[in-house]
């Protein structure tokens, strides 16, 4: 936190004579107020974002410990149940989001170099692979769908038991589970939509504040030194990425081997 | 609020590319490790890796994406005592669920 008039690339000296009032002649127009300098500003913000950033970490914290402990209490039948799950889908969407963090964080760079065309084509770039990601989970659910894998919306223990009787899991070959198994895949079918939904509404969440910000971008926003809103919404976007990297391999991978 | 600038708390720190792009390559080969390893049985061992790529490639992201190695103390300090907290709270949990039964497994 310094009182130095050179800021970094992000703080030009061009916002600076924005203003003609006397008030606002001293900084640039997008400081508040309250702040003493710029740099105090962008630190608070970003520890606002980070301490949200922990209420989402208890917040999905949560349903991480159920899945643990009901893995552990009826582990045959949650072993059983990922089998269900297809690991091509889950590792493309993994690359998808994987790049589309690279994408965002190269946005943050152009904002902060002041490249609008490029900060566009990030966020677009960003805006594509999100939507490519709820995609593919939409191919995914669907598939759970047609199988009634899904808890109490579209659910057929039948599906289980007898997997040659229900037409679209005897398409996809299922091996029948006896009935206590086959009772428990509705925890894993459950803790697996209730995860892998509350990630999905964080991308939907996200696609939209990316479609904003790509309208504003256009406008010359964030590029004009006052990065503070892309540089935040890319800890979000983030975040949702690293919470997909611990969903791929605790509901996709743990029990691939067996 | 002195007038020195003192750089290790400054603020605008901007990662290149180069950077960026290491770290990504970094995470896909993370990935790639991962499904590989998760298709040869290691016993016990299977979700003790895979959470530790998981974690591996996580640290990354916050380090460099999140940019919390070029951040303030100030963030740094909440980000360990979020994380610190956070495993807290499993490990109580988890011991609670696993002790409250021993034995009758």
């Amino acid at each position: 936190m310094s009182d130095s008039p050179i800021a970094g690339p992000a703080h030009g000296h061009g916002a600076l004579a924005e203003a003609g009032d006397p008030h606002h002649g001293e900084h640039p127009s997008y400081q508040r107020h309250h702040f003493e300098t710029v740099d105090q500003q962008a630190d608070a913000t970003n520890f606002a974002m980070w301490l949200f950033l922990l209420t989402e970490v208890m917040f999905f914290g949560g349903l991480f410990t159920a899945y643990l402990i009901y893995r552990n209490w009826y582990y045959p039948a949650f072993v059983a149940a990922s089998h269900q799950l297809d690991v091509r889908w889950g590792s493309l969407n993994t690359l998808v989001l994987i790049l589309s963090s690279f994408t965002m964080a190269m946005g943050v760079w152009c904002s902060e170099t002041r490249r609008r065309n490029g900060l566009m084509l990030c966020l677009t770039l960003t805006f594509i692979l999100g939507m490519a990601f709820l995609g593919i989970k939409t191919i995914e659910y669907h598939e759970k769908w047609e199988k009634h894998h899904i808890p109490g919306l579209h659910y057929s223990l039948q599906s289980f038991l007898d997997p040659a009787s229900d037409e679209a899991a005897a398409k996809y070959g299922d091996s029948p589970l006896p009935l206590d198994m086959a009772r428990h895949t509705e925890l894993y079918f459950f803790l697996y939509f209730a995860m892998t939904g509350m990630h999905a509404l964080h991308m939907i969440i996200g696609i939209a504040i990316l479609g904003f910000m790509i309208v504003r971008a256009r406008a010359g926003a964030y590029t004009n030194g006052h990065v503070t809103f892309v540089e935040n919404f890319g800890l979000y976007w983030h975040f949702v990425d690293i919470v997909w990297i611990y969903l791929f391999a605790l509901l996709y991978l743990i029990s691939r081997h067996q | 609020m002195s007038e020195q600038t003192n750089h290790t708390e400054h603020e605008h720190h901007v990662t290149s590319p180069t950077v960026y792009i290491v770290i990504l390559f970094s995470l896909l080969v993370g990935t790639a490790l991962t499904v590989w390893a998760s298709f040869i049985d290691l016993g016990p061992w299977n979700p003790v890796i895979a959470l530790a790529i998981a974690t591996s490639k996580a640290m990354l992201v916050v380090l460099f994406f999140m940019g919390v190695k070029y951040s303030t103390k100030l963030t740094k300090l909440t980000v360990i005592a979020g994380i610190f907290i956070f495993l807290g709270l499993i490990s109580m949990t988890l011991s609670d669920y696993m002790s409250r039964a021993w034995g009758r497994w």
